[in-house]
């Protein structure tokens, strides 16, 4: 896993709340056994609609997703992180992103933003009005910068698990078992029922 | 020294924890349950990386997505289902991991087998890559629905590092009305919490509503807390718990199944503990519900009136209805009784076990499916056909005009070949009404069984007890 600390893009702006993972990526998409080569999948529905942002030549290249309320709701897809990422999404901004999804999210070294929606209405005024502005997130410090919405170096949320993944770029199951001895002294005074399969 | 009183949560956090550190904590999972979607890219990176799965008699496989329902032995729908089922089998018996695999005596879908076969019991943690995971906290468990790479964590360690969740208690107060199921608890109270009121909690449920469903209704009710955005719900044990384990496949026995018990009796959070906040929710008097939008929280009793967006306190709720209304192609103030169905599921995670099929069975009992409309009844395991079948159920069901089908996700998330053509309405006993959730354009109306059934016969959304009204003349 490579460390990331700072994000800078462009923005792609879709204002609508509890945006689920059936509609990030649908489901006929989770029928692949690879872990790669879902960017087509993006979105895939409200892409036939020519209107529909990521449709729009200007705003090709742009890495961070600006999202309303409840980013990545539903269903626990790993998937969805794997199309964001094959698009080439670096961050996704919104007010709050659902619990399992922003787990997922740093797995694959994308950054969960949840920043205080005052700062993302404003983000969406400028970002929908010009696609060439672009942000600055600061993962070590969790702060964002958007001098086009006269932000300055604002603090967003990032959880502790998140942050030291992304920053320390290490391999977590590594990491755990670094932890052998602690697991096997637990394991030694399980409760003696529990169930065991085969 | 006193003890330290203790939420159940907590008290399952804390005997899971092996370390804690900025990254958060280290849990230890009593057992993992794989489904054919989520995990191939995980076992194939332990493959890869030439690491070990550590405890596989901890793991429990079945395949339910992709799995074809029709009569006989049907092949799977396409290239790319046949191939995930394929890889399962594969992976899974290069690792040693027992699968429940397509058509199998054990086979159903994960969150229907893990309590039936006893595998899911009090004061557990149970993951699996899937949000509905939460079914398992029925029974005083912490289950929760993980991405690819956590499953491949847990594969590697039998562990997982998370961040502690907040944890809130839901207090149901008052009696549920006559003909009110435990769906239609669930949906009454993700329209109180709101879809995403949940987010950052595990959620215990209790009250006297809750205590008096049967174990069947509180898979239900859990298996939905997940549609708040919580990331678990659950429900501490207690003589019901205890009645429907005993006697189960992997329930323990003699000695044990006491030691167990006594165990499981001190689980509950204890007197007077604190949450990290505290709901109640009043379910006095509440009728069948069911959903006219796009997320399972825009739902209202059966009867009344498609809200006006205007009716809405906040502009997020108010635009949320206005997608939805737009993509179900309903109007405001539309009575949900005057929606014209053509799709009926009967299943699901939510409610595919013998209690959902045979409360939708007394309802469909020498009546006849409306003209129009298919309706689909798909068992939620191989076990759980197989006793229906033992009480004439399917009888019933085929002689009303509804098919009789074999185990699967099936027509709950539509990837196997069951779906809602576009533009149909379906009214459903899943868990999810997103966009395009039961096959591209579908329009979903979330349930319980007895209203799913009596929405069959009547070929528009429905309850039970309207049904009989309309008999009556
Ligand atoms: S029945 Fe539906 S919700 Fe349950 S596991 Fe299958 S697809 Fe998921």
């Amino acid at each position: 896993m490579e460390r990331v600390v700072k994000v800078r893009g462009r923005i792609i702006p879709i204002r609508r709340s509890n945006i689920d993972t059936d509609q990030i990526i649908p489901a006929h998409w989770m029928k692949r056994v690879e872990r790669s080569g879902y960017q087509d999948g993006l979105f895939e529905n409200w892409r036939t609609d020519p209107e529909f942002v990521l449709n729009d030549a200007n705003r090709a290249g742009a890495t961070v997703l600006l999202a309303g309320e409840n980013f990545g709701c539903g269903s626990s897809r790993e998937h969805a992180v794997w199309a964001l990422r094959d698009y080439r999404i670096q961050a996704v901004i919104a007010p709050s992103i659902a619990d399992i999804h922003r787990g997922n999210l740093p797995q694959e070294g994308l950054v969960p933003v949840e920043l205080d929606k005052s700062y993302v209405d404003r983000l969406f005024e400028v970002a929908e009005e010009d696609p060439e502005v672009d942000v600055q997130i600061d993962i070590l410090h969790r702060t964002l910068t958007c001098a086009s919405a006269n932000l300055f170096d604002k603090e967003f949320h990032l959880d502790d698990a998140s942050h030291f993944t992304l920053v320390n770029g290490l391999d977590p199951i590594d990491q755990t078992l670094l932890l052998k001895n602690e697991i096997l002294s637990y394991e030694s005074h399980r409760n003696p029922w529990l169930p065991m399969i085969g | 020294m006193k003890k330290r009183r203790l939420n159940l949560i907590d008290k399952i956090w804390e005997s899971h924890l092996i370390d804690s550190n900025a990254s958060g904590d280290l849990l230890y999972i009593d057992m993992q349950l794989f489904n054919e979607v989520t995990s191939p890219q995980a076992f194939e990176n332990i493959r890869a990386k030439g690491r070990q799965v550590r405890r596989p008699e901890l793991c429990l496989a079945t395949a339910d997505h992709d799995v074809p329902t029709g009569p006989g032995h049907p092949v799977p729908i396409d290239d790319v289902a046949a191939t995930q089922i394929a890889v399962q089998k594969e992976q899974c018996s290069r690792f040693g991991i027992e699968l429940h695999s397509m058509f199998s005596r054990g086979n159903g879908i994960t969150h229907v087998i893990g309590p039936e076969k006893g595998v899911t019991q009090p004061g557990m943690t149970i993951v699996c890559g899937d949000s509905h995971t939460a079914t398992h906290g029925a029974f005083g468990a912490v289950a929760f629905g993980i991405g690819t790479s956590q499953v491949e964590h847990v594969l590697a360690t039998q562990t997982l590092r998370l961040s502690r969740p907040k944890t809130m208690s839901v207090t149901l107060k008052g009696v549920p009305g006559k003909g009110a199921s435990a769906k239609d608890l669930a949906l009454a109270i993700i329209a109180k919490l709101g879809h995403g009121g949940g987010t950052g909690h595990l959620i215990e449920f209790r009250g006297d509503a809750v205590r008096n469903l049967s174990m069947e209704g509180r898979m239900t009710l859990c298996n939905m807390a997940i549609e708040t955005g919580a990331r678990s719900g659950l429900i501490a044990p207690d003589e019901t718990t205890l009645a429907y384990l005993k006697g189960k496949e992997c329930a323990p026995k003699g000695e044990l199944w006491e030691l167990a018990s006594a165990f499981w009796g001190d689980l509950g959070s204890d007197d007077g503990v604190n949450f990290d906040s505290e709901v109640e929710i009043d379910v006095d008097g509440i009728r069948p519900m069911v959903t006219w939008g796009t997320n399972p929280s825009q739902s209202v009793p059966v009867g009344s009136l498609v809200p006006e967006p205007s009716s809405f306190s906040s502009a997020r709720e108010r635009d949320a209805a206005v997608t939805a209304l737009r993509y179900m192609g309903l109007r405001p103030s539309t009575r949900t009784s005057e929606i014209p169905i053509n799709v009926v599921f009967i299943g699901s995670c939510t409610n595919g076990r013998l209690e959902d099929l045979a409360a939708a069975a007394e309802i469909a009992k020498g009546r006849k499916v409306a003209d129009g409309v298919r309706a689909l009844v798909v068992p939620g395991s191989q076990d759980t056909k197989a006793a229906a079948e033992a009480m004439g159920l399917d009888e019933i069901f085929i002689r009303s005009g509804f098919e009789w089908r074999s185990p699967g996700c099936s027509m709950c998330v539509g990837m196997n070949g069951d779906v809602v053509p576009a533009g149909q309405h379906s009214v459903s006993t899943s868990n999810r009404n997103f966009e395009g959730r039961q096959g591209a354009g579908s329009r979903t109306h979330l349930a319980s069984p007895e209203t799913a059934a009596a929405s069959a016969i009547a070929g528009r959304i429905c309850s039970a007890a309207e049904l009989s009204e309309i008999e009556k003349g």
